[in-house]
């Protein structure tokens, strides 16, 4: 069965370059531009990986990370957080929001397909 | 390979990216000393950084070295380290205008000259008030130092430099095992893995690491139960596994690719990685292996009864812990006026939204054709067939309005483009120039937003350049030191006005008329209106500027901008009082696919006059009129004279009234405020037409601006008054003019055809 990949990014190139990479690598991709249209996308359908970036409009990807650990449903969800803020304080913050992982802009497309197979399959 | 890959984004990424620069430019333009508003400088920050991020996976080295230095100094802003002062707005506005550089550079796949960012770079440092971090000028993203030494990550998608300073560090480690000392063959990895009891709850699943540790080589995977408590005790959330995985991997498999597989979790788990190098020509086994045949090198793996994983040394935070390092002051953008523009919109390519206003513009035509007809059957008969059309009118009206609302914007994309325009000539001037603007949200056509900016610049040079006082001058007359330009736009029946208008010393009559009179333009001795003189700055070849500045006196001025305005048709008026400043008032029509216009009829012929032309129709007495030899007639109308244009003779159409008295004049105002009669048999009355090219279906026609189909089906033109008084003025009182006659049978033809058509 097909994975669904979320990817949320307020940049329309990163979410057109994640999409297409992720559907090239057999993946289901839905799509969001900040944090509370991922909210609401998720909240109507299964998702099996969220791929989030930390700044953006509206609700940041910090705040979504931990709205969507709050929800039971969502507890072992695996969230990725996109950043090229490569340093340790964010990873932290991340972590500490409950993000599983992290991708550091740039990416290439090969590696991007391996982290999300590490964490989602 | 993969940058081939992603090059089909590269055009969504250019777009992307002017649109963020434009952002950033108009908030960076409100960004001032003091009052700064965090969102604001978060929607810069945001804008460059997705630059920066877009650009890293082009591989646009340059772009990303330079959007990088850019965001460092915008977070400064941001986490309020960096004080906001008119130098640094500059700074940052310059920034700006280089990574707009660096974009078409990239777009057009040039190399920047070397050097481009040099300045600016020296410029951004400047505010970070150390020396240069990451010495290099050109270097790729310098990531910044502190950020290094974390070895556990990043390896993936990080470009030049950068990558080669990890692996550096990777290097440094002692740890390190010694894989290449291994020509070929294969090199044997043990790795143990004792993951916390909470890792589940960040949304790690060990199987699919285990499962990327498969994807290296040949893996023996054995899981320790050892921690697994009794049914009854057992808390489905929390992990109590552990693995020793003996990994035959090729020698190209490098530490690197291991510790990425735990990248994520390095931090929260008790991991030991060691390697071994196989004897000489022997291959080794994979029966060699088991949990507890530790390789040489390999600490002894943890007894399995160990206290759970105690977490390496560096470890500071636990998923549950507060942030650490997020006690910064900053307001993570809620704001909603500075959201990106992407969210609930669709591009769709103009081509499509003409098309459709194209059908719609048909449609609104066969249905006034149908109207046209039902109107003769008989009175109270077909009432379904009456009620179902007038339903057909509203709907088609409304589907009209609609598509043209898509074809709408805001003048705001024009009016935002105005502040950087008067800083600039603020500063070329040396004059203190306030701008305000109001009525950014008014909406008006695509066309004529984007044709809106060549003469708004125009405009507002001129003010800042010609109509504004010096400061000093401004203080002695009392005046605030600063002048203020105010540029706005409204919604006035049907038309959209724009005005701008300044507080400077207004029109120097005196000076333009003498101008004027020197250039040849105005007989000396002529007496003219304030208003006329004021009009005549919109005349070809007009420069007041004594000195010829490098601003707005080129002398190419105010004529091109009555020439692009009324291209658009629309028109432009002069309002000046001396001392007290001038306003310039555009009105343009909101589209340049339908126009409100008066039918008027000619003979046999129809034709449409904008309605914005025409100043009243009245039916001359004969003690009016009076007829100048060998000129033109002209008429006394409301204590004036003006001329008569008998539109049959003009256009050579048989069987018109050409007896003034007979007929009706209909008055009709030029842009530039000459008024014109206009001998026409009848005035049938308003419509919305809509607008036909004549070039594109035809050819040119003096005289007339565009054609339009009407309710019978008949095509009638649309006339362009200013290209009658032309026309007028050169056929004189000649009772026909041979080069246009030809031209209109031709249409007779077109409307036949039209007529015959089924409807």
């Amino acid at each position: 069965m097909k994975k669904t990949v979320m990817t949320v990014d307020d940049s329309r190139t990163m979410r057109d370059m994640v999409s297409f990479t992720l559907r090239g690598a057999g993946y289901d991709v839905v799509e969001a531009a900040d944090g509370q249209q991922a909210m609401s996308a998720i909240a109507t359908r299964k998702v099996d990986l969220v791929i989030t970036d930390l700044n953006m409009p509206v609700m940041d990807g910090l705040s979504l990370i931990r709205k969507l650990r709050a929800i039971p449903a969502h507890r072992t969800l695996p969230i990725l957080m996109l950043t090229t803020e490569a340093d340790d304080s964010k990873k932290a913050e991340g972590r500490a929001a409950g993000a599983t992982g992290w991708i550091v802009k740039p990416f290439n497309p090969d590696k991007l397909v391996s982290v999300v197979q590490k964490v989602c399959g | 390979m993969p940058v081939d890959d992603l090059s089909r984004f590269k055009q969504t990424y250019f777009d992307e990216s002017a649109e963020l620069l434009a952002v950033a430019e108009a908030g960076l333009l409100r960004l001032a000393p003091g009052g700064v508003d965090m969102d604001e400088v978060n929607a810069i920050f945001r804008a460059v950084h997705s630059i920066k991020g877009g650009g890293g996976a082009f591989g646009f080295g340059e772009l990303v070295a330079f959007a990088h230095e850019f965001e460092t100094v915008m977070d400064g802003v941001r986490n309020a380290d960096i004080p906001v002062t008119t130098g640094l707005v500059d700074t940052l506005i310059r920034a700006n205008d280089v990574l707009a550089q660096m974009l078409s550079y990239a777009a057009d796949g040039t190399e920047a000259p070397a050097g481009t960012t040099d300045d600016t770079v020296a410029a951004l440092r400047r505010f970070l008030g150390k020396a240069d971090p990451a010495p290099g000028a050109a270097a790729p993203p310098p990531e910044p130092a502190a950020l290094l030494p974390d070895d556990e990550d990043d390896e993936a998608g990080i470009f030049g430099d950068a990558l080669a300073a990890i692996q550096a560090a990777r290097d440094d480690r002692p740890a390190a095992a010694l894989p290449g000392a291994i020509p070929d063959g294969k090199v044997r990895w043990t790795i143990v893995f004792r993951p916390k009891a909470e890792l589940l709850l960040s949304g790690n699943e060990p199987t699919y690491m285990l499962r990327a540790l498969r994807r290296l080589g040949e893996a023996e995977i054995v899981c320790h139960l050892d921690r697994l408590p009794s049914l009854r005790d057992l808390d489905a959330e929390l992990l109590h596994l552990s693995w020793t995985v003996t990994l035959l991997a090729d020698a190209g498999v490098d530490r690197a690719r291991i510790d990425d597989v735990f990248e994520f979790v390095a931090d929260d788990c008790d991991i030991r990685i060691s390697a071994e190098a196989p004897p000489p020509a022997v291959i080794p086994p994979a029966e060699a292996v088991s949990a507890n045949a530790a390789p040489a090198n390999l600490p002894e793996p943890a007894a399995p009864t160990a206290a759970p994983a105690a977490p390496p040394a560096a470890t500071t935070s636990s998923p549950s812990g507060p942030p650490p390092g997020g006690a910064k002051p900053k307001a993570n953008g809620n704001g909603g006026d500075h959201a990106g523009p992407t969210t609930h919109t669709i591009r769709v390519d103009l081509d499509k939204i003409d098309r459709l206003v194209n059908m719609v513009g048909e449609m609104v035509i066969t249905q006034a054709m149908i109207a046209e007809h039902l109107r003769d059957l008989p009175p109270g008969q077909f009432q379904e067939l009456r009620e179902g059309l007038e339903g057909l009118a509203q709907h088609t009206r409304e589907l009209r309005e609609s598509v043209m609302s898509i074809r709408a914007q805001p003048v705001s994309s024009v009016f935002s483009r105005m502040p950087r325009l008067v800083r600039e000539c603020a500063a070329a001037t040396g004059k203190e120039v306030m701008l305000v603007t109001s009525g950014e949200t008014t909406e008006v056509d695509k066309t004529v937003v984007e044709n809106l900016v060549d003469p708004l610049t125009h405009m507002i040079r001129n003010s800042i350049d010609h109509g504004l006082e010096g400061p000093d001058e401004r203080e002695r007359i009392g005046k605030p030191r600063a002048g203020t330009v105010h540029l706005s736009a409204a919604h006035r029946s049907g038309r959209i006005v724009i005005e701008v208008t300044d507080d400077g010393r207004g029109i120097n009559r005196a000076k333009v008329l003498s101008k004027a009179i020197e250039k040849g333009l105005v007989q000396p001795g002529a007496s003219l209106s304030d208003e006329e003189i004021d009009h005549l700055i919109f005349l070809p070849g007009f420069s007041t500027a004594d000195q010829v500045s490098n601003l707005s006196g080129r002398g190419v001025g105010m004529d091109v901008v009555r020439r692009n305005i009324s291209s658009l048709g629309g028109r432009i008026g002069v309002y000046s009082a001396p001392g007290e400043g001038s306003r310039f008032v555009l009105s343009l029509p909101l589209t340049l696919a339908v126009l409100d216009g008066m039918v008027i009829s000619v003979g046999e012929e129809r034709f449409v006059l904008p309605l914005t032309n025409i100043v009243e129709s009245l039916r001359p007495k004969p003690a009016d009129l009076h007829g100048l030899v060998n000129k033109c007639d002209v008429m006394m109308a409301r204590g004036e004279y003006v001329r008569l244009v008998h539109l049959h003779r003009l256009f050579g159409i048989p069987r018109a009234i050409d007896d003034a008295t007979r007929g009706l004049v209909v008055l009709v105002e030029t842009e530039d405020g000459s008024r014109l009669g206009l001998v026409v048999d009848e005035v049938l009355g308003q419509q919305q037409v809509v607008i036909k090219s004549l070039e594109a279906n035809f050819r040119r026609l003096d005289g007339v601006a565009a054609a339009t189909i009407l309710g019978d089906g008949r095509v009638a033109l649309i006339l362009d008054v200013a290209g009658l008084r032309e026309m007028s003025r050169h056929s004189g009182t000649t009772t026909t003019a041979p080069t246009t006659t030809s031209a209109l049978p031709a249409l007779q033809d077109q409307a036949d055809q039209r007529q015959r058509q089924p409807v």
